[in-house]
């Protein structure tokens, strides 16, 4: 029997047909209260720690009391040039709000299509097992990007709002324009965004593993707060290089002059590396994996 | 209803590996991890073109079964096809060409019944997104959400919902439509409806596979059937052959069933029970007009004289030897 039978000739698959499911899957994403409310939130911190600045510095002291050490990085800045306020979000975000937000997103990715029982009729659309995780893994990523973006584009809209704007200067003294700053501040974002890629694989492959979207939320915010302790514990430093989350403040040598690349290039290895194992892993599960919810 | 047309069988080349069957299992087992034993060496063929009733009591393994052939759940051993392809393998050239609603429907409830279906219609790489909305449309019209598909699906009753989640499985005309309880959660009416539907699909030439544990639903709707109990297939075939396997009774109503009772018992009735004014029992070899006329001779008043043609509900309860419990 040859293989072009009716099953297949009746109806071409053309290659751009496929993804309608990403962005069916991208405006269900962005659609549901949840979401936004996760990106509200993570538009308040900027909004938070602008007003926050502004009030502590409105006697003209300046913020972190002198200390040094005290607040995110760049936030004594921020009085100078509102753009500070980008990196200071972003560094404020980066160890929970926004892992944390990417691990609920990630971890209902298809255990929430499990429990909802809508998995079974994706799949015998049929969606496909390999098409349907990769689709969610890019919504995941993209959300990422979404979620990074509107903190940066939030902090900047409150710099700018509440604090001088201009030429600034780096971390290594130098003076660079207004212009570069935002060239800066635009990579930065796409360095935080990238930063996640580990946390989103890591939480599709929890997502995989139970029906329960709550569960897989919660196992993977668990494992990022876990994993955030354990990176501060001294005695494990031989470990802590392979923690995704070790170097993910290396953000900030982009501020430098010239740029600091090595823990840079670290940090997106890793997250690769991370993306590779757990996507893998996630891969392996859920091509293998009897559907009964 | 007899085979369908045979132009229709050698149109579809391939699916004709498997002779007519639109679906054929060969010792289909599913035995879970915890060791528990689903299903047992199913063989069932349903033919194309047959409205195919699918029985059994909670727990005897339909749904694992009906799981299998959608390449859900891998089966343990032996073999699937479905359209003449085998399953798992082969899920993406054989579902496109099957409606499926398993286990009751399952919805975006944030999202409006139009677009839950655009959702589904979408995670089909078959499906043409220029006659999505059309498409769509044409579903929620042919279950008559029309009217409701604006409004977000938590709102939908029960039997909107399954409203909704039977016109997820008519977005493409389909060759194969596999209904698990379609009637689950409506009222008569909607019941009524569904049949009526089930009936036009299969004029249509679809073949349907409809899972239920009303029998006098499948009685009326299938042309095939199939009764499955503890994960094993009893038997199937032709629905008129398995309610002719438990044959029909004879019913006599009379003022004087005790005379009447004894007169049948000398005619060869079998197994004659006497409830109040009604004796039954298993009419004999010969003509009923000479069973009558005895009665008469003999004396009995009689009022009704009649053969109640046996129920597929008979035949389950001659073939099960129980009722229609959960098996434990």
């Amino acid at each position: 029997m040859s293989r072009a039978d009716v099953v297949e000739s009746a109806r071409p698959v053309s290659p751009l047909w496929t993804f309608g499911l990403l962005r069916n899957e991208l405006t269900t994403t962005f659609r549901r209260w949840r979401t936004l409310a996760l990106l509200a939130v993570l538009a308040g911190v900027p909004v938070l720690v602008g007003i926050a600045v502004k009030i502590e510095t409105g006697d003209g002291s300046s913020p972190g009391g002198g200390g040094g050490g005290g607040g995110p990085a760049f936030i004594s800045q921020i009085t100078n040039n509102g753009l500070f306020l980008v990196f200071t979000a972003l560094a404020a975000t980066l160890p929970f709000f926004l892992p944390m937000a990417i691990g609920v997103v990630a971890g209902d990715a298809i255990a929430g299509e499990a429990n909802a029982g809508t998995l079974r009729y994706l799949l015998v659309s049929p969606a496909g097992r390999t098409r349907l995780l990769l689709t969610k893994y890019a919504t995941v990523v993209l959300f990422c990007l979404a979620a990074t973006l509107v903190v940066a584009v939030s902090a900047l809209t409150v710099g700018a709002l509440l604090f001088p704007l201009g030429d600034l200067t780096t971390i290594s003294g130098t003076h660079i324009s207004f212009a570069e700053g935002l060239g800066r501040a635009l990579l930065i974002a796409l360095v935080v965004a990238a930063s996640l890629i580990g946390v989103a694989a890591l939480g599709l492959f929890v997502s995989t593993l139970t029906n329960s979207g709550i569960a897989a939320m919660a196992t993977t915010v668990g494992l990022l707060i876990t994993v955030q302790i354990l990176d501060q514990i001294p005695q494990l430093h031989a470990l802590q290089p392979y923690f995704f989350s070790h170097y993910w403040l290396s953000f900030a040598d982009l501020m430098r002059e010239p740029v600091y690349w090595d823990d840079l290039a670290k940090n997106l290895g890793l997250q690769a590396l991370y993306a590779a194992v757990f996507g893998s892993a996630a891969w392996a599960r859920f091509t293998t994996k009897d559907i009964t919810a | 209803m007899p085979e369908q047309p045979a132009a229709r069988s050698q149109e579809s080349g391939a699916s004709a590996v498997g002779g007519e069957a639109v679906i054929a299992t060969r010792g289909l087992t599913k035995r879970y991890r915890g060791g528990q034993l689903a299903v047992d060496g199913l063989d069932l063929t349903v033919p194309a073109g047959s409205v195919f009733g699918f029985l059994g009591p909670n727990g005897s393994g339909k749904t694992t079964t009906i799981r299998m052939l959608m390449g859900l759940i891998e089966p343990t051993s032996g073999t699937a096809r479905v359209l003449g392809r085998p399953m798992p393998r082969a899920t993406r050239a054989v579902l496109p060409h099957v409606g499926a609603l398993i286990e009751g429907p399952a919805l975006y409830g944030f999202l409006s019944g139009r677009d839950n279906l655009i959702r589904y219609d979408s995670a089909d790489p078959a499906a043409d997104p220029r006659t999505r909305r059309a498409r769509v449309a044409a579903a929620l019209d042919r279950v008559g959400l029309t009217a409701a598909a604006g409004k977000k699906a938590k709102a939908y009753s029960l039997g909107m919902k399954q409203r909704l989640g039977l016109a997820a499985a008519l977005l493409q005309p389909r060759r194969l439509l596999v209904l698990d309880e379609p009637t689950n959660g409506l009222d008569p009416q909607g019941m009524r409806e569904i049949r009526t539907l089930v009936r036009e699909l299969a004029s249509d030439g679809t073949t349907v596979f409809l899972s239920s544990h009303l029998l006098d639903e499948i009685e009326q709707v299938c042309t095939h059937a199939a009764v499955m109990a503890q994960g094993r297939l009893i038997t199937q075939g032709p629905v008129a052959e398995l309610a002719a396997g438990a044959r029909g009774r004879l019913v006599v109503t009379t003022p004087d069933p005790a005379e009447a009772a004894r007169v049948l018992k000398e005619q060869g009735v079998g197994d004659v029970v006497v409830t109040d004014d009604r004796v039954t029992g298993e009419p004999p070899d010969r003509d009923l007009a000479d069973v009558n006329t005895a009665l008469v001779t003999a004396g009995v008043r009689v009022r009704g004289f009649t053969v109640e043609r046996a129920s597929l509900e008979d035949a389950f309860v001659a073939l099960t030897g129980e009722g229609f419990d959960v098996a434990g």
